[in-house]
């Protein structure tokens, strides 16, 4: 909070804007059809919760719905099927966070590497295109992985048909058993420069006297490295370490959803997904009550990563 | 002897380390280029997987072909219709709530603050937020693209951060020349802020034009499609996309070299959404890498 004009100074101009109406009323005015908008598109949403309490189905006004209570939330527990959906929903959720979080140190690799190029050029292109994928979108990766990889005239299937590896062309993007490893690779080949971005601006920040005085005691390249460089990236890891740990179960839908199709949907289906999907069979409430049950679940785990950060590091990350 | 150890070492990594380097950014580009050479190149034999790493049978067809596909210069409107309005009037009233939220003298300041920058950690969830924007008639609606995004949590600190940096002498002497609130964030505060409006545009641009998830909750009428969800749809419905084909008879090409397959559809379509993005990033890569970084120290 950089409080530029003290209380006294405020008070002092005050006259010269006063006409009519106070200014601090005036200015409330101002701010008031943004904050309807934020109360309409944000804060509405959670009035909607009812519907998890109704046997709502889409067309019949929610006033001739039968009123449930938590029947769609007991059928989590008490309707084996639904319980194993979820239970397989919790897994690929749980797994797609878990691999982030275990490759989480690539971009970390990537700075170090990147800032150990000498050369001025080459250092600049490697950043410049490897931040490109950064900025198309999910769909267009995976139109650029179904061009790559599809099974007739994809790049890959051709050249392993030549090359005689295998006969015939694999399906890679219609497969149940392969889909975390690919993913994980997808989000890292779109994010990896991007995320390098934020190290590589605190390798910039390290103190360069640091670098020689190691140099003056005849510490190799290697040594420098792992006793200044990662000592020095350790409280920003630590705080995107924090920030994917309160986002546990919020994989986001994008990736998922452009990368989905009948064969993997198993394997594929994290929660964000997974909610839109029974929403589109029309099961609203079910939906209703997964989606409820998401947001409570990840205020939590934000509220969790938010004390871990107050306690290891004394500031919160919020 | 030591020293001519550590500096063999030291060649070994060099070069995996260049070759690393290398070999990942080639795999960012190599895509790009791999779609461009087979959208120009004889449709018959990208078709069948013939064109791998030069083109073959130049010609530009692909690209006029394209247009004429029923449905695709309204989805290229549409796409174009949210990101410029949409990014306007983000950045508009980021600017101006960033501005209002650093007058202390405002009536319930801190709790409308909070209450816009908690939105940025809570969300009711996905299905609550569709049928809430049933219920406000924004499904097949244009303005379910724009108004959601006139609130940017995120845009809002980044200015008003901006804003207290300013040195306050400058609109105090315009308030004592006895302008207003308005007047204010017109003449003095907006133009100053550029810096930072430049760098919020060109993310909001790029998020508008790459957003697909809302037309697929919101959208079911096909003139609401975006080009990003044309594309999914093409990409998801093979079948339907031959069919097109056939139908479309602007399509029926005078010889085979040009002839239109799914895959050089396809292939366009993606093209086509891909390039103004290529075209823009390198003029404003500073500004993007600003972006991250201011949002790294927002922390």
């Amino acid at each position: 909070m950089a409080a530029t004009s003290g209380k006294l100074e405020l008070e002092a101009q005050a006259p010269y804007f006063r006409r009519g109406l106070p200014n601090k009323y005036k200015l409330f005015l101002m701010a008031f059809p943004f904050l309807v908008v934020t109360f309409l598109f944000f804060y509405l949403p959670i009035y909607g919760w009812i519907y998890a309490f109704y046997d709502y189905f889409p067309g019949i006004p929610l006033s001739k719905t039968p009123f449930v209570g938590f029947k769609w939330f007991r059928t989590i527990a008490s309707n084996p099927i639904q319980t194993e959906e979820v239970l397989r929903v919790m897994k690929n959720t749980l797994a797609m966070s878990g691999l982030g979080i275990a490759t989480s140190f690539f971009p970390v690799v990537f700075a170090i590497l990147l800032t150990e190029v000498r050369t001025g050029w080459f250092r600049k292109i490697v950043q410049t295109l490897t931040t490109i994928p950064n900025f198309i979108s999910w769909i267009l990766v995976y139109s650029i992985a179904f061009t790559l990889l599809s099974v007739d005239n994809g790049l890959v299937n051709t050249l392993l048909v030549k090359l005689g590896i295998v006969d015939q062309g694999i399906n890679f993007l219609a497969s149940n058993s392969n889909v975390w490893g690919p993913m994980i690779l997808w989000y890292w080949w779109k994010s990896l420069g991007w995320t390098a971005i934020i190290y590589l601006a605190a390798i910039a920040g390290i103190d360069q006297e640091l670098y020689e005085a190691a140099e003056v005691d005849g510490a190799s390249r290697f040594r420098k490295i792992w006793h200044i460089t990662v000592p020095s990236l350790v409280p920003t890891f630590f705080v995107l370490l924090l920030l994917a740990i309160g986002n546990l179960v919020n994989n986001g839908i994008e990736q998922y959803f452009a990368f989905q199709n009948a064969m993997n949907k198993d394997t594929i289906e994290v929660l964000d997904l997974y909610v839109y999907n029974i929403a589109f069979s029309n099961n609203f409430p079910f939906a209703t009550v997964v989606s409820m049950l998401k947001s409570i679940i990840s205020v939590f785990l934000l509220f969790l990563a938010n004390g871990l950060s107050k306690w290891v590091r004394g500031e919160s990350i919020l | 002897m030591r020293s001519s150890r550590l500096s063999a070492g030291s060649a070994v990594f060099q070069v995996v380390n260049y070759t690393f380097l290398g070999l990942f950014t080639l795999s960012c580009v190599f895509p790009f280029y791999y779609l461009f050479i087979n959208t120009i190149s004889d449709n018959s034999l990208s078709s069948t997987g013939y064109i791998t790493f030069y083109p073959r049978g130049v010609h530009f067809n692909n690209y006029i072909d394209v247009l004429k596909i029923s449905g695709l210069g309204q989805a290229a409107l549409v796409s174009l219709y949210r990101t410029v309005v949409g990014t306007l009037l983000t950045v508009g009233a980021s600017a101006f709530l960033g501005y209002l939220f650093t007058k202390r003298e405002m009536w319930g300041r801190t709790l409308s603050y909070r209450g816009v920058i908690v939105t940025l950690y809570f969300s009711a969830g996905l299905i609550p937020w569709y049928l809430t924007m049933h219920n406000l008639h924004l499904t097949n609606n244009y303005l379910a693209y724009v108004l959601p995004s006139i609130i940017s949590p995120f845009n809002i600190i980044l200015v008003k951060t901006y804003v207290e940096s300013l040195p306050a002498s400058l609109e105090e002497s315009a308030a004592i020349d006895g302008a207003g609130y308005l007047r204010i964030f017109g003449s003095i505060v907006f133009p100053l802020c550029m810096p930072i409006l430049a760098t919020i545009t060109i993310f909001s641009a790029v998020y508008q034009w790459n957003a697909f998830v809302d037309t697929a909750f919101l959208m079911t009428d096909t003139k609401y499609y975006t080009l990003q969800y044309l594309l999914y749809r093409y990409l998801n419905e093979a079948s339907s996309l031959a069919n097109l084909i056939k139908n479309s008879s602007d399509l029926s090409a005078v010889n085979v070299q040009s002839m239109q397959t799914p895959t050089s559809i396809r292939m366009t379509v993606t093209m086509i959404v891909v390039l103004p993005i290529l075209l823009v990033y390198p003029f404003f890569q500073r500004f993007f890498v600003k972006g991250i970084l201011l949002g790294a120290v927002k922390g």
